[in-house]
Order: C-alpha cells, then sequence, then structure tokens
C-alpha cells in the first residue's frame, strides 16, 4: 500500500520524537540515579523526611480513591440512567478537572478554606482545613475526580438497559439490580478507571502545592519533596525519588495495558 | 428511552417510593460532593475575583506582567497543539498502520505521561536538555523548555484520540481511492483525514488545555523568569506565594473560562463527530 520508504520515514518520526521527548530523559535520569550503585539511592530514600512524604502521598490517595470511586459510580449511573434538571452543569463540572490547571484548583481550595474565605470560620472553631491533611485531601480529590465516571459511562451506553429491566421485572430491588446486573457488567471499567485515578493522585503537585504550606515532614508529599530536594541542590535525592514514582508510573501502564482489552471486550 | 425504563416500573406504590427515594438519595449525594468539591471553591475562586468590582478584575487582568504570561502562555500552548496535531497524528498511524518489533510497548509508553508525575518530567527534562546535559544541549529557562516541557505532558492526548479511529477506519475505503487514480496524498486528503480531523480536534483541544494549565513541569525547567518564561499558572503560584489574592484570582478565572471554552468546543466537535451514529 504505502511505498516501504514513506512507512519507514514515518516510523522515524514517530520513534525519533518519543525518545527525544520521553524515552531518553528518562532513561538518563535512571542512569544518573544508579550510576553509583544502590546504595546512595537508597541513602537518600530512607531519610526520614522522605519517608513520610511517601506515606502522606500514600494516605492521602488511600482516602481520595475510594471517595472518588463511588461517586464516579454514581455519577455514571446518574448521566446515563437518569432524567435530571442540571444535567448539562453535572457534566461540565465532572469535565473540568480535566482541562483545569492544577494551580489554579489549589487556588480556589486556598480562597474558600482561607482565613476569609467562606469556610474560614471552621479555622476558629479548631479545625483546620488549609495547610493540613484535609486541604491536601480535597485538593487530590478534586483533580482526580473526572476519571471513574469518565470510564463508566460510555460502558454503561454500550450495555444498555434491557438486563438491569429484566431483573427488575424478575422481582429484583434496585439494590439486587445494581450489585448482581449493573456492576458486574462496568467492574472493568471501574478498575481502569480506579487505576487511572490512582496515578493522578500519587502524581498530584500544583494544587496540594498551593494548598499544603509545605511544612518538611508534615504536609510535604512525594512529589512536593522532588522538588525540596532539587532547591536544596540535592539531585540525588531528587533523583531517587522521581524514579520510585517513575517506577510506580510504569506498574500504572501494566495495570492499563492487562485491564483495557477485558474493558473493551466487556 | 426512559420513558420505557418508568413504563415497566412496578406499579406497587410502597416499592415505587422507596424506589424514588433511593434514586433521589444517590443524585443528592452526586450533586452534594460535586458541589462541595468543585462547584464551591470555582465559585469563591470567581467571587474573590470581583471582589475589586469589575475595575479591580480588569486592573489586575491588563498588569504588564499578567499580560506578558498570558501571551507567552497561550502561544507556547498553540505551538505544542500544532506540533501535537501532526507529530500525535503521524504516532496514531504508525501504531496502526505500521508493524514493528516492540510496537506492543511503544502503545504502552505513549501513556507514561499521564502516569507519571509532571514534577518528575520537568526533572528528567532538565537532566537531559539543562546545564548539566551530556549531550551539549542547553535549553533550561527558556521558551523552547516550556515548548519541550507541555509537548511531554501533552504527548498521548492527539495520539489516544486519533488511535481508534484509524482502527475502524475500513482501509477499503482507501484501496478503492487507490484503485480509482487517486495518489497517496489525494487518498489521505481527501479520505483518510476527513475521519480522523474530529479525533485530531478533539485531541488538539484536550493538549491544548493540558498546556495552557502546566504547571509541575514547567516549575523546575523554566526557572520561573517574570515576562521571559512565566506562564500563566506560574504566576499565578507566586502571586499566591506573594499574598496578592486579587491578582491570582483574577488571572486564574481567565484560565478558568479558556478551560470551559475549551470543554464545550470538545463537546461540540463530539457532537458533530456522532451525527451519523444518532437517529
Amino acid at each position: 500500500m504505502t511505498s516501504p520508504l514513506r512507512r519507514i520515514g514515518l516510523r522515524v518520526i514517530a520513534l525519533g520524537y518519543l525518545i527525544v521527548i520521553l524515552v531518553a530523559p528518562l532513561a538518563l535520569v535512571f542512569y544518573r540515579t544508579f550510576e553509583d550503585g544502590i546504595g546512595p539511592a537508597w541513602d537518600a530514600l530512607s531519610t526520614p523526611e522522605t519517608v513520610n512524604a511517601f506515606k502522606l502521598t500514600l494516605i492521602i490517595t488511600a482516602i481520595a480513591v475510594p471517595l472518588n470511586t463511588i461517586f464516579g459510580i454514581a455519577c455514571g449511573l446518574a448521566i446515563v440512567r437518569r432524567r435530571f434538571r442540571g444535567k448539562g452543569v453535572v457534566n461540565a463540572l465532572v469535565d473540568l478537572p480535566l482541562a483545569l490547571s492544577p494551580v489554579v484548583v489549589g487556588l480556589s481550595l486556598f480562597l474558600l478554606y482561607g482565613l476569609d474565605g467562606w469556610f474560614g470560620w471552621l479555622g476558629d472553631h479548631g479545625i483546620q482545613i488549609l495547610f493540613s491533611l484535609p486541604a491536601m485531601v480535597i485538593a487530590t480529590i478534586f483533580v482526580s475526580l473526572p476519571f471513574v465516571a469518565r470510564e463508566v459511562v460510555p460502558t454503561l451506553r454500550e450495555i444498555g438497559d434491557e438486563q438491569e429491566q429484566a431483573a427488575r421485572t424478575l422481582g429484583a430491588n434496585s439494590r439486587q439490580t445494581f450489585w448482581r446486573i449493573t456492576l458486574p457488567a462496568i467492574r472493568w471499567a471501574v478498575i481502569y478507571g480506579v487505576v487511572l485515578t490512582t496515578a493522578r493522585c500519587l502524581g498530584e503537585y500544583g494544587a496540594v502545592a498551593v494548598v499544603s504550606g509545605r511544612l518538611q515532614g508534615e504536609t510535604e508529599t512525594a512529589t512536593l519533596r522532588v522538588e525540596e530536594r532539587y532547591e536544596s541542590f540535592d539531585l540525588a535525592g531528587a533523583y531517587a525519588i522521581s524514579i520510585v514514582l517513575a517506577l510506580i508510573a510504569v506498574l500504572v501502564l501494566v495495570a492499563m495495558t492487562a485491564i483495557k482489552p477485558k474493558e473493551e471486550a466487556a | 428511552m426512559s420513558t420505557v425504563d418508568v413504563a415497566s416500573r412496578p406499579v406497587r406504590s410502597v416499592k415505587l417510593q422507596s424506589e424514588r427515594a433511593s434514586t433521589a438519595l444517590s443524585l443528592g449525594l452526586v450533586t452534594t460532593y460535586l458541589t462541595l468539591i468543585v462547584g464551591l471553591p470555582i465559585a469563591a475562586l470567581v467571587f474573590e475575583s470581583l471582589n475589586g468590582g469589575w475595575a479591580g478584575f480588569w486592573e489586575a487582568v491588563s498588569s504588564p506582567e499578567a499580560v506578558g504570561a498570558l501571551k507567552l502562555t497561550l502561544w507556547t500552548s498553540i505551538a505544542v497543539a500544532l506540533l501535537n496535531a501532526v507529530l500525535g497524528t503521524v504516532t496514531a498511524w504508525v501504531l496502526v498502520r505500521d508493524s514493528f518489533r516492540g510496537k506492543t510497548l511503544v502503545n504502552a509508553i505513549i501513556d507514561l505521561p499521564f502516569a507519571l508525575p509532571t514534577i518528575v518530567a520537568g526533572l528528567t527534562l532538565l537532566a537531559l536538555y539543562g546545564p548539566q546535559s551530556p549531550v551539549g544541549i542547553n535549553v533550561a529557562f527558556t521558551t523552547t523548555s516550556i515548548v519541550l516541557a507541555m509537548l511531554f505532558v501533552t504527548l498521548p492526548f492527539v495520539v489516544r484520540t486519533v488511535q481508534p479511529v484509524l482502527l475502524e477506519l475500513d482501509q477499503e475505503l482507501e484501496q478503492a481511492a487507490k484503485s480509482l487514480g487517486a495518489s497517496n496524498w489525494q487518498t489521505f486528503r481527501r479520505v483518510v483525514f476527513p475521519n480522523v480531523l474530529p479525533g485530531i480536534l478533539s485531541g488538539v483541544a484536550l493538549a491544548f488545555a493540558k498546556a495552557v494549565g502546566e504547571f509541575g513541569s514547567l516549575v523546575i525547567i523554566t526557572g520561573n523568569l517574570p515576562y521571559k518564561t512565566q506562564v500563566s499558572s506560574v504566576f499565578i503560584f507566586s502571586r499566591i506565594e506573594s499574598g496578592d489574592r486579587a491578582g491570582a484570582a483574577a488571572v486564574a478565572v481567565v484560565l478558568l473560562a479558556i478551560s470551559f471554552a475549551l470543554l464545550l468546543s470538545i463537546g461540540a466537535i463530539r457532537h458533530y463527530a456522532t451525527r451519523h451514529d444518532r437517529d
């Protein structure tokens, strides 16, 4: 069909582009991290501040992912199966985090929960939101909100509601229909969405940078720690944390590659 | 479909009532969650930006530094969107129509920029294209570094919107065009291109939105020099740090408006592209 020369030309452009933008920089950081063996990288990772940063990232992810999963399923069902006023607004707000700058997200929360903000009064009652865990969790939930819903919606559309209606006709109530019919049918879409959400939560930087206050060892996540190490001229430390985050990203890719065919087959 | 739904509901009123209650409950939870997480913060942002009235908003948005940052953001994002349109389409084409060893692996790493934290992206680009570059290329703290970082984080969008369209595109159409005497270029322009155009456009719009809002990968590599490498998101961040909330909020509202406009146009593109699928 296409001449071999043209085909190889296009292949060289595509692969060259990927190598220049993506593969070469990552390979170099990988090489730099382990240049002097695994020892220095391990030392950099085992400082208490870095360990704490990873713990905090995991805690935030462990709260945000389940909440967004439940929301994503409920929201997908509402968008596809229900008619209600304001559906357009719901649709727009769910998609917004995909297109909005994380810094704008952080600023919005900063303004809402700041001292003069609408929810500033919470601070007078001893409920600390800004510059502590709650604000970081809310920021992370905001940026990772769409992924489960966006995966579930097309799958729900595709499977239709005939099976659900059959179940209803046979006397199942809405809870039974959901657990026995709907959820099993969309399970791979949900799992795929959970993987995407997890990746987004672990990697969030901008929104959390604004609302965290960046207290070392207290409100510093793994991504914030990378920047802090870089600013303190500890490149080895920054690289070591980056490599761990990159390895997690690779795990995410493996999961995505394994799940996608199942989702499409379902 | 929903009329069928209503008609087939059991008529027993107790059951109907409890069903209605559970529907209302789940709808209520969805809207409450959305309002708390997304709606209220956005409202607070818009409110803050208009705190000093329309004049205050305009003054903050039209300050030379804010305008400079916004201009830089827009033209780098446009450049990135155009580069994505070409290189993303070529990459998608190669992944669908070409075959070579390791294609599965290449296909998988397309999503890496999505899974990789943006701050790590910036750090890795600085390692290869910064002051300590082993290949002697140093673009750190220049406009080129902005484009490079934006290209990194937007890489998956066009590839992933064009790829499924190319996969579904019937190759017989192209063969028919060829057998009727069309050249390679004519076949691409008249047969392939019109089919993949909606995919390219929605991918480009997503990439543009991501580029306009990008922050993490730019923090390290651009050095945050006002007028020179300070894009809007970085400008907003530095205004928050210096306590200028009105200035930060005003520019943030401009980015918010751009995001909404892009989402609307993506919706319109999808609507247009699927017009034949609907009855």
